[in-house]
């Protein structure tokens, strides 16, 4: 038993060194920039200039919050969809939904600007039949798009996966049972497959809310969004403890969101049994 | 009906999803420089990528780095995950997976620019400016890979009985070669998964990689984004096309090794 102890230790050592230096260290580095100022001192300007970042918290909220109902409006019945199909055809449309992803996130969030453009190829289509030309590019449309355009499978993949394990003989039950069609849903399919649907959630709303390419592109820099201003605080303001305590304030949200949804997960779990 | 309802659905979505895709790809072959008209077929964009010295020192770096990280992401992160599988203690067990999911949890902008101030303060205080670059890449990849590396082999060693490693050991073999020789072969599918998805991410990664390098090592994703705040020509989409074909080739021959290695466990679960 001493030699396994031994090796455990061995094992996991570079690991928890590297963890330590490389996830906890950067993560306290973020705590002591955003309350320091250039010269080092303890200072709580950064913090106080954060009220200048209300409208970008706001926007950014929005936007994501809108993102991800869209992302779960498509997704719900594509994923019922595919995981109601033939064994063989569930296999080839995940993979034609996950496949996109492969393609580099800055092209694939460019290839928008080609279509959306107002002489892109939407407008040139539109206008050979006759119709436009709409403005489209840099709206917050065109943001909001983008974001549910590349997050779109983060969405799709954990209610698939929910419901392709689902129990469909339940369903019948329910049926048979005298429930009609929206009270299968409601009863049955939704509250089984709530699990999938907050880490759905979890997976669209953090990158959307923390974005910042998306929103230059697509928004033509109008729309800035808190990755935006974290981006340029880092790359072209170099104010570092700004950007720190921006960037201490998204984590801190986030982590926020997270326990409220791991803990209506829990409840809702709990009243399902 | 109902099924033609669900089949045009199906299709809506298809088309949302490759409109962009394809559009990018017809375009690549434009024989003028515009990125919404279709002047004519020409493989001139082609040509002119591969006359572009930053984007092939770019694709030279990005190999490099993705090579470099995946391999040692793996080493790691498989011998994190043996050890993580071996540990006793349930609250340091838990812990340390908490900790493994901070960097798949956080927004990659925050952990791009955690390890950014990290990398700034340590080069302050050993008095190097300008110390963004391939070393600061590399760590910065293997740190998000790590936490991939090691929930793909965990669930292999999970599934593996933890009496064979002993049974070895009883028998007269030393721990290392009960590993090798016994453990390795078990979670070999895992540790491959692991070792192509890190590639794959590493080859991937903008947001991260934009906080930590420096103007010395730049890598593919980070040229683009600079490509496409000027005006973009074609090139940049004959470039993806290409990146595109090589990520599809190597998923085709993931997916084929993947069915290859089920079929053979499938055989030596027959054969007991």
């Amino acid at each position: 038993m001493k030699t396994t102890s031994f090796a455990k230790k061995i094992l996991n050592a570079p690991y928890i060194v590297w963890s330590l230096i490389f996830i906890i260290a950067p993560l306290i580095m973020v705590i002591y920039y955003a309350f320091t100022d250039r010269s080092g001192a303890f200072t709580f300007n950064n913090v106080i200039a954060l009220k200048n970042y209300g409208e970008t918290f706001g926007r950014s909220i929005l936007y994501a919050v809108i993102a991800t109902l869209i992302c779960l409006i498509i997704s719900y019945p594509l994923a019922y969809i595919i995981a109601r199909s033939g064994a063989n055809k569930r296999g080839t449309l995940m993979m034609l939904i996950m496949l996109p992803m492969w393609m580099n996130f800055l092209i694939r969030t460019y290839s928008w600007l080609t279509l959306l453009a107002n002489k892109g190829v939407i407008n040139t289509i539109l206008g050979a039949i006759g119709l436009g030309p709409f403005h489209m590019i840099n709206t917050p449309g065109a943001v909001i798009l983008g974001m549910v355009y590349n997050f779109l499978p983060y969405m799709v993949l954990p209610i698939y996966s929910i419901m392709s394990k689902l129990d469909f003989s339940l369903t019948e039950a329910a049926s048979d049972l005298g429930c009609n069609g929206f009270q299968v849903l409601r009863r049955v399919i939704f509250p089984l497959s709530v699990p999938g649907i907050i880490s759905g959630i979890t997976m669209v709303f953090v990158p959307s809310v923390s974005t910042f390419y998306i929103s230059q592109k697509l928004g033509g820099g109008k729309y800035l969004l808190i990755g935006d201003s974290i981006e340029m605080q880092f790359q072209s303001a170099y104010n570092y403890n700004l950007g720190a305590s921006l960037s201490l304030v998204l984590m801190v949200m986030i982590i926020a969101c997270m326990l409220v949804m791991n803990k209506f997960a829990d409840d809702e779990g709990a009243a399902i049994i | 009906m109902k099924k033609t309802v669900s089949n045009i659905y199906i299709a809506l979505i298809m088309i949302f999803l490759y409109a962009p895709m394809i559009v990018m790809v017809v375009l690549s072959f434009n024989s003028s420089s515009s990125t919404s008209v279709m002047a004519g077929f020409s493989l001139k964009w082609y040509g002119e990528m591969l006359k572009n010295s930053t984007t092939l020192t770019a694709l030279r770096n990005t190999l490099i780095l993705a090579v470099v990280s995946a391999a040692i992401s793996t080493v790691i992160g498989t011998a994190a995950a043996v050890g993580i599988d071996m540990m006793k203690k349930k609250w340091i067990k838990s812990t340390v997976l908490t900790v493994t999911n901070i960097p798949m949890m956080n927004p990659e902008i925050v952990t791009g620019v955690s390890m950014m101030l990290l990398f700034v303060f340590v080069g302050k205080f050993v008095g190097a400016r300008d110390v963004l670059g391939f070393p600061t890449l590399l760590i910065a990849h293997i740190t998000f890979n790590l936490p991939y590396v090691i929930l793909s082999v965990l669930p292999k060693l999970r599934q593996t009985d933890p009496h064979l490693a002993e049974a070895a050991q009883d028998l007269g073999s030393t721990p290392f070669q009960a590993f090798f020789k016994v453990v390795l072969p078990n979670i070999s599918s895992g540790i491959v998964t692991a070792l192509i998805m890190a590639f794959t991410l590493s080859l991937d990664d903008f947001i991260i990689s934009y906080f930590v390098s420096g103007a010395k090592f730049q890598t593919l994703p980070i040229v683009i984004f600079s490509m496409t705040k000027k005006r973009v020509t074609p090139d940049i989409y004959a470039l993806s096309t290409v990146i595109f074909v090589a990520v599809l080739l190597l998923l085709i021959i993931m997916n084929v090794l993947q069915t290859r290695a089920e079929k053979k466990e499938l055989k030596a679960k027959k054969a007991k």
